[in-house]
């Protein structure tokens, strides 16, 4: 039964039909999750107290990391998916993702950056998290440079994929070495990026931004994979019918 | 409301990133859209010159 | 396929591609020059302070290993890929990643370990200690296979790309961090007189899993640039 769904959902009028139904209801609930999650982080949460009202960076930081990693193994799986059984739309979905998980990787790291230098003096620090982003990023790129540099779409897509999934096991050992590294050079000091001491009310907000920014990245994706998708599909006819119904 | 704006006196590193994080993602929306009407009617354009 | 005929594939392979680079053995040394003339640029940039030159050594010598690597990484497959000898192999009813590994192996032989016998002088260069010497040689006998190996991927990638160059070395970089970092890691702590089996440990499982892991993304990639 979930095959006969994945065949129906991965049909392309019948994802483009669906999408665009989708997307009014998620914009609603991206913006109720946002409004809820800024106020929570902006207003309700008391200020910290080692680090006052700079710690409220936190709220977009934070989530825009998660992202940035749960893309990437979206990004990995999909392509995992439509390498192994040669689905269009799992193809569309993987490549779709990447600027939008390398977007957020830049965002972990610009503010990440505006976040250590009221504190720590520097625009920059070597910690291993934002040096993990870092390299997160060119990960990304990667995946984005590679896609264009093949001029068919589905030999494209098989590369890429590929790639994605070298990376994907790559990243946890990465992480791994370049905690050990940080580790080396760090000292007693505390670890840059420890997470406040979390309150409830601190917590709640940040949770409320991740699910918001996962809506979002549903949001983005749909928008994309229409456009990947009505790009592949020229010249047949349920895009036909659309066109004419326009 | 000047002590909200005022972040403790991290106003520009917080309101920068709040900042840069909503042109991003806005950026993120409308480009695909401008994407998806231009698509559109560029299709219409050559299914109308291909029914000539 | 007996084991037999398997090892005599692998080997025939191996001993094909040595073959072909002693013909044009001149080219071999491109990588090697290179090698050390990065590692030269170093002391000209920080300049001469011995402490200093003693201290970002084992990275001098590790990046620039890594560059150089990167230089004739592309050779594994494009004069293949070019000559048709490629889709020959693909064609073969050995498991394509049999011959993968053949031909990583061969790329190792012919800059992993002309690399390994020039660094020694080059660490005699930044006044580095005997013993520390001998882990910067450990290091490079255990990482330079696994550049190679996971080299192997990102060209078999590109490989059908006409300018493949730069996007390789994008590709790849970050997936050589963690050699990098436990490398001059292992020898740092040598030259501080601290323990590195830890790090030296780590680099063995990093080979064992490039061997065992890097041939099947690599013979996937190949198949899908000969498409």
């Amino acid at each position: 039964m979930i095959m006969r769904f994945l065949h129906k959902f991965s049909s392309p009028p019948y994802f483009y039909s669906i999408s665009g139904r989708l997307l009014p209801w998620l914009t609603a609930l991206f913006l109720a999750l946002l409004a809820y999650g800024l106020y929570g982080g902006l207003v309700t949460a008391p200020a910290d107290y080692q680090q006052g009202d700079s710690f409220r960076i936190i709220y977009v930081h934070v989530p825009a990391a998660w992202m940035s990693m749960f893309i990437y193994v979206v990004m990995a799986v999909s392509g995992a998916i439509g390498l192994i059984w040669r689905i269009k739309l799992a193809e569309i979905v993987s490549i779709s993702s990447a600027p939008i998980g390398a977007s957020f990787t830049l965002l972990a790291l610009i503010t990440g950056s505006l976040w250590g230098k009221p504190m720590w003096g520097t625009w920059w620090v070597w910690d291993a998290r934002l040096t993990s982003e870092l390299i997160l990023l060119f990960l990304y790129l990667g995946v984005i440079g590679l896609y264009s540099a093949i001029e068919d779409n589905r030999t494209a897509s098989r590369a890429v994929a590929i790639l994605a999934l070298v990376g994907v096991v790559n990243i946890p050992i990465i992480h791994y070495s370049v905690e050990w590294w940080s580790s080396l050079h760090q000292g007693p000091t505390v670890t840059k990026f420890a997470k406040p001491s979390i309150h409830i009310d601190m917590l709640i907000p940040l949770l409320v931004m991740a699910g918001a920014f996962k809506v979002y990245y549903a949001i983005a994706l749909l928008l994309r994979c229409r456009n990947e998708l009505v790009q592949r599909e020229q010249g047949s006819r349920w895009l036909d019918e659309i066109l004419e119904n326009k | 409301m000047s002590d909200f704006l005022h972040m403790g006196g991290y106003a520009f590193y917080v309101w920068t990133s709040y900042g840069i994080a909503f042109v991003v993602m806005l950026i993120g929306i409308i480009k695909p859209l401008l994407v998806h009407k231009q698509q559109l009617r560029g299709l219409k354009l050559k299914r109308q010159r291909g029914q000539r | 396929m007996s084991a037999d005929s398997l090892s005599n594939a692998f080997l025939s392979v191996v001993r094909r591609d040595l073959l072909l680079a002693y013909r044009h053995r001149a080219e071999l040394i491109n990588p090697l020059a290179f090698f050390v003339m990065v590692v030269t640029m170093f002391p000209l940039a920080v300049g001469a302070d011995v402490e200093l030159l003693r201290r970002i050594a084992p990275g001098v010598i590790w990046v620039a290993a890594l560059l150089a690597s990167l230089l004739s990484m592309d050779a594994i497959f494009r004069s293949d890929f070019e000559d048709g000898s490629l889709e020959l192999m693909v064609m073969t009813p050995h498991p394509l990643s049999v011959l993968v590994l053949a031909k990583v192996t061969a790329h190792w032989l012919l800059s992993g370990v002309p690399l390994l016998l020039v660094s020694p002088l080059l660490a005699v260069m930044f006044d580095i200690e005997s013993d520390v010497i001998s882990v910067l040689l450990i290091t490079l006998l255990l990482g330079t296979p696994v550049l190679s190996l996971i080299g192997a991927i990102a060209v078999a990638l590109t490989v059908g790309l006409r300018k493949g160059g730069v996007l390789l070395a994008i590709l790849v970089l970050p997936l050589y961090v963690p050699v990098l970092i436990f490398a001059s890691g292992a020898v740092d702590a040598a030259a501080s007189g601290l323990p590195v089996s830890g790090q030296l440990y780590m680099m063995s499982a990093m080979l064992f899993l490039a061997i065992t892991l890097t041939p099947w993304p690599t013979a996937a990639a190949l198949k899908m640039s000969l498409s």
